[in-house]
């Protein structure tokens, strides 16, 4: 498809009575490499990573540096206890978030999206929300379809990298895909959806990629969170008829902008922000020093 | 910049974690690695240099690549197992990091040996899981394994590429691009033929029967996702 902006397909959707899906499903068809039922094939083989991600991570895994690992379970017995403020989908994304990027850590089978860091925070909303819209199988797909298609154009007019853009080029990018996705999966217009990708995207503005030892785990995993609640709440800010005063291209712009002024020391380098603090130093050496982790652990 | 023309550019790649490059790419060099050795060896010692040299333990970097060398695809769950796996096939493994100054901060040497044998291979990880092998027993190329590439190591002689391309063309093989390194004139060469498309069993024999050919190798494609 065409670096086409959200002004275009969002008026394009309206012309021809098109959901976002339809429409980013319409675009992959025109590349002419596969049919509609590769896609949703391939679509369906990306759901189940995701599935077994959750699975695997709220059992409990570890990652090799033992940096992270357990919190997405912490969070489930939390939320089978019944504590005060636990029983909600919020905290449900969160968790499942969580799970899918300590798998990631723990170096198991995830589904980029859009990168391996930030690949919890559309598994996170897609799988918490999709009982409670009564998603069946299809608008599951067609969640993942909206979530590509967005990402398509927050990284052809700006970026998904952080070594380019930072944090807010994978978390921020991938809240924003979900934002946009969630609102159609709830029967919100593109129009809508194009609101709270805007909504989900100004709210991680500025985001820094600063992990610490280079490990793609703190905080990498915990921004998941973030990327997933941002992402329901912004649908949630659309779907109740919120706009976003900046439009939607403008905001992915600056993303872009900021991403090009952020300083090379925030950009996936670890030579600033967390990952120069005092505690983090002393992880990153005592992890040189070690020379550290059980090969042959779970 | 990259160009995000698919869904799938988005959504996917699937991969073991933690890092596209860090480990789906060290696979990926250790595959290729394996297949231009043409057999499992006996004895690994792998180098890593730069951003692999500071965080390969994290991201699992010696693993991908011990897996790799094995024959483990990107998406087997064994690729953790990597040390104790290298342990029952009796494949001896080495892990050097060096401090030593390189282009690329993801870079890897592999060198292989089984018997008299030996062969180096040095890698780089892109991004994304893509790769480019910029070292072969010595030569300086670039091979990113996303199409299928001939290897011929022949000696310097002059009219041997056109006897090459000539059982090439014969089989209606499309050479997409090409590329000649040698160590010293008169020396052995090594010739790089990318193609459109996968080449016939016939035209590989034909060019290995080529007097000044030494040995051919076929790589083919490599897949970036399961």
């Amino acid at each position: 498809m065409k670096a086409d902006d959200f002004a275009h397909i969002i008026e394009q959707c309206e012309k021809d009575q098109l959901t976002l899906s339809a429409y980013f499903l319409r675009a992959e068809l025109a590349l002419g490499e596969m049919d509609e039922a590769a896609v949703l094939e391939k679509m369906e083989k990306n759901l189940q990573v995701m599935e077994e991600g959750v699975r695997q991570g709220l059992e409990g895994v570890q990652s090799y540096s033992g940096l992270s690992g357990g919190d997405a379970r912490r969070i489930l017995d939390y939320r089978e206890q019944g504590s005060p403020l636990g029983d909600s989908l919020y905290l449900e994304a969160a968790m499942k978030a969580v799970a899918v990027n300590e798998v990631n850590a723990a170096m198991g089978i995830i589904c980029a999206t859009p990168t391996a860091g930030s690949s919890g925070v559309v598994p996170g909303v897609l799988l918490a929300c999709r009982d409670r819209l009564k998603m069946d199988r299809r608008a599951q797909l067609n969640f993942l379809i909206t979530c590509g298609g967005c990402g398509m154009v927050i990284g052809n007019m700006a970026s998904l990298s952080g070594a380019a853009g930072g944090c807010q080029a994978e978390v921020g990018s991938a809240s924003a895909m979900a934002a946009a996705a969630l609102v159609e999966a709830a029967g919100g217009s593109p129009f809508q959806s194009g609101h709270a990708l805007a909504i989900a995207l100004k709210n991680l503005l500025g985001l820094t990629c600063d992990p610490v030892a280079s490990l793609v785990e703190v905080p990498c995993i915990k921004r998941n969170t973030t990327g997933a609640i941002n992402a329901m709440m912004a649908a949630e800010l659309a779907l109740a008829g919120v706009t976003s005063k900046i439009p939607v291209d403008q905001v992915i712009q600056a993303m872009g902008s900021i991403g090009r002024m952020m300083p090379v020391a925030l950009r996936e380098t670890a030579l600033g922000g967390l990952a120069q603090t005092p505690e983090a130093l002393k992880i990153t050496r005592q992890l040189e020093e070690e020379g550290h982790f059980d090969q042959e652990s779970p | 910049m990259t160009i995000f023309r698919s869904l799938f550019d988005v959504i996917g790649p699937v991969m073991v974690g933690p890092s596209s490059s860090h480990t789906a790419g060290a696979v990926r060099i250790g595959l290729a690695a394996r297949s231009i050795f043409g057999q499992q060896p006996d004895q690994v010692d792998i180098t890593l240099y730069g951003s692999f040299a500071h965080t390969y333990q994290g991201h699992g970097t010696d693993l991908a690549l011990i897996a790799g060398l094995l024959g483990y695809s990107l998406e087997s769950t064994e690729i953790k197992k990597a040390y104790r796996l290298a342990e029952q096939e009796g494949m001896k493994v080495t892990v050097t990091t060096s401090d030593e100054i390189v282009e690329h901060p993801n870079t890897a040497s592999v060198l292989m040996k089984k018997g008299e044998r030996s062969m180096r291979v040095t890698g780089i990880s892109t991004g994304g899981g893509l790769i480019d092998l910029i070292e072969i027993d010595g030569f300086d190329v670039h091979v990113t394994c996303e199409e299928p590439v001939i290897l011929v190591f022949h000696r310097d002689r002059p009219g041997l590429i056109a006897r090459v391309t000539h059982i090439l063309a014969d089989e209606k093989v499309n050479v997409s691009q090409m590329e000649v390194s040698r160590k010293a004139r008169g020396e052995t060469a090594l010739m790089l033929i990318a193609t459109d498309g996968e080449i016939p069993e016939r035209a590989l024999r034909g060019i290995e029967l080529i007097d000044d050919v030494k040995s051919i190798v076929f790589l083919s494609a490599l897949k970036r996702e399961p």
